[in-house]
């Protein structure tokens, strides 16, 4: 990696994106000489059938631009989640780079920088809500102490500003102020998925990666989540990855499409464009399953 | 004066691989159309009307041919080649589209529909607001149902929802993809109303009718369409011009 690559746009819209993602690979096992080749063709699905290495993810790219929303779709294992473990630091890729916008101009591979740099990226410029609250929530801490955690690991100490900010975001995403002092524990599936919104949101990152957001909750509280989701977007101009298996979702917030299979990216385009003319056999069974 | 939109030799076909078929929808369309003219395409069911319209907005890919679009930022580009984000730009802020079939955005309500796509287009909140407002009652929206998610509403409100929506951004270039198809007289007046304030403002418009009744008196031109091509010149006026 060369330190003076710069981000850019090719179109006329020009532009350099907030983030982009090359070639990424998550291995599970040792690999062998067959699938360390990289031939997609040595591969059982992501699994190598030699040496037992599942590849979750082979060669993954794509890139989001300021205020633009890529979603992500693909059938249950074809590598979602791992993408965004990556990106937020929680899984080591086995290999490629990705770079954003807002550090450093874009110009160092993020996956090489140090832990402390790490750290600090992920606490001022990431906010994730996972698929499982589980994985983003303290559960037997109160939903204001989960979101002044991520207000703490971003430098802040004042204990009252924070526990202001943490009210008004809980606020934002309808948690009752009586029930900001419980612990998420004792809430809906849905509430628990709006304490891990208003926590990412607590340090405005430019990067947001949304993993399921909206999957278990009943309808009124989904559009809440995503009018909150798409105001995001247009005030703050944020950058989001969201995946979905709600192609609704996905077409009603994603300006652009990846969809992976078997840890690959098989087809990119304009939302629109991958749900009404997909190009590739997969994508068309995809698309009409799941409408 | 540079054409607002040239098409030049379009072709698609689709692959429909569960099938194993192939479907040419079209093929060697062209058409240019000047700015500030209305141009109708009128065919019959499945002759590829749609498709045409939907290659200009990017929703379809050619195969073939070329888009050529005079924008107001990027000046002349060719659609099916530009990057996909220079066409999110331009369907933000120059090229408006109302489709066949409703495009609501789910679990949104009637009012923030409009005022979204203002505020796409850069207005302030407070004049979304005021652009959204005068849209729905000039459509005769009910005002109770302002705040209600249009997915609840009769298939008419939907149209009239649908195409205020694209008529709030004063598009540089309109597609229209059967506005006023299953719209009551009274409704298809008020969008009739629209299109020729739009005109007025000097929007182009590439619309599909069934209607032809409808059209005259508004197309300036009409291309028919037979089998995925255009039978019938434009200059070969079914005469609307007026
Ligand atoms: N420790 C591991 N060892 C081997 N394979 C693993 C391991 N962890 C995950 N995988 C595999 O990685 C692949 C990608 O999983 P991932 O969670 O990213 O899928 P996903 O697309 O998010 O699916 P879902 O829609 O079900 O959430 C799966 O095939 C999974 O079995
Ligand atoms: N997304 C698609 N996938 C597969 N085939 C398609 C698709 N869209 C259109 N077609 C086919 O292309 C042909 C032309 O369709 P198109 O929708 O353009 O017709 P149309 O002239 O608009 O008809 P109508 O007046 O009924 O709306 C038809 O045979 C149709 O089945
Ligand atoms: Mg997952
Ligand atoms: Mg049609
Ligand atoms: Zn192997």
């Amino acid at each position: 990696m060369t330190g003076s690559e710069r981000l850019e746009s090719p179109g006329p819209a020009g532009g350099a994106p907030m983030l982009r993602v090359e070639k990424l690979s998550v291995r599970y096992g040792q690999g062998c000489p067959r699938c360390l080749s990289g031939d997609p063709g040595s591969l059982e699905r992501n699994y190598c059938p030699e040496c037992g290495a599942v590849w979750a993810l082979s060669d993954v790219s794509f890139e989001v631009y300021p205020g633009e929303v890529l979603g992500i779709v693909g059938e249950s294992g074809s590598g979602k989640s791992t993408v965004m473990n990556c990106l937020y630091f929680n899984l080591e890729p086995t290999g490629g780079r990705a770079r954003i916008g807002a550090y450093d101009g874009g110009s160092a591979d993020v996956f090489g920088l140090s832990l402390q740099e790490k750290r600090h990226i992920r606490n001022s410029l990431l906010g994730i809500v996972y698929q499982n609250p589980t994985n983003g929530l303290k559960m037997g801490f109160s939903s204001i102490a989960n979101v002044a955690e991520k207000l703490i690991a971003a430098g802040n100490r004042n204990v009252g500003r924070m526990e202001a900010r943490a009210r008004d975001l809980l606020g934002r995403v309808s948690i009752p102020s009586a029930r900001m002092k419980d612990a998420p524990a004792n809430f809906s599936g849905g509430m628990q998925q709006r304490v891990q919104i208003a926590k990412a949101l607590s340090s405005n990152p430019p990067v947001l990666l949304l993993d399921e957001v909206t999957t278990g909750l009943d309808l009124s509280v989904q559009a809440k989540v995503l009018d909150l989701i798409k105001g995001l977007q247009r005030e703050l101009g944020i950058s989001m990855v969201l995946v979905s298996h709600d192609l609704g979702v996905v077409r009603m917030l994603a300006d652009r499409t990846v969809v992976l299979l078997d840890g690959r990216v098989i087809e990119t385009g304009l939302t629109d464009q991958i749900l009404e003319d997909p190009q590739r056999p997969y994508t068309q069974e995809l698309v009409h399953s799941m409408l | 004066m540079t054409p607002v939109l040239r098409v030049e030799n379009l072709g698609k076909s689709f692959t429909v691989h569960e099938l194993g078929k192939t479907i040419r929808a079209c093929h060697g369309v062209s058409m240019t159309i000047m700015p500030g003219e209305f141009v109708g395409i009128t065919g019959r069911s499945g002759s590829g009307k749609s498709t045409v319209l939907k290659m200009i907005y990017r929703t379809y890919v050619p195969d073939e041919g070329r888009v050529l679009y005079d924008s107001a930022r990027f000046g002349t580009i060719d659609l099916c080649e530009t990057d996909e984000r220079s066409i999110l730009y331009l369907r933000k802020r120059e090229i408006g589209y109302v489709s066949q079939f409703l495009n609501l955005i789910p679990r949104t309500t009637a009012r923030s529909t409009i005022e979204e796509a203002a505020l796409d287009m850069g207005r302030s909140a407070p004049e979304a607001r005021e652009e959204a407002e005068a849209l729905l009652s000039h459509f005769e929206l009910p005002p109770e149902l302002w705040d209600s998610f249009a997915a609840t509403f009769s298939g008419g409100e939907k149209l009239r929802l649908n195409i205020a929506r694209a008529m709030v951004k004063h598009p540089r270039l309109l597609l229209l993809d059967e506005p006023t198809a299953s719209l009551d007289d009274y409704s298809k007046g008020k969008v009739r109303d629209l299109i020729e304030r739009l005109k007025g403002e000097g929007t182009t418009m590439l619309g599909i009718f069934h209607d032809l009744e409808f059209m005259q008196g508004l197309c300036d031109r009409e291309y028919a369409m037979s089998a995925g091509n255009f039978t019938k010149r434009a200059d070969v006026l079914a005469g609307a011009a007026s």
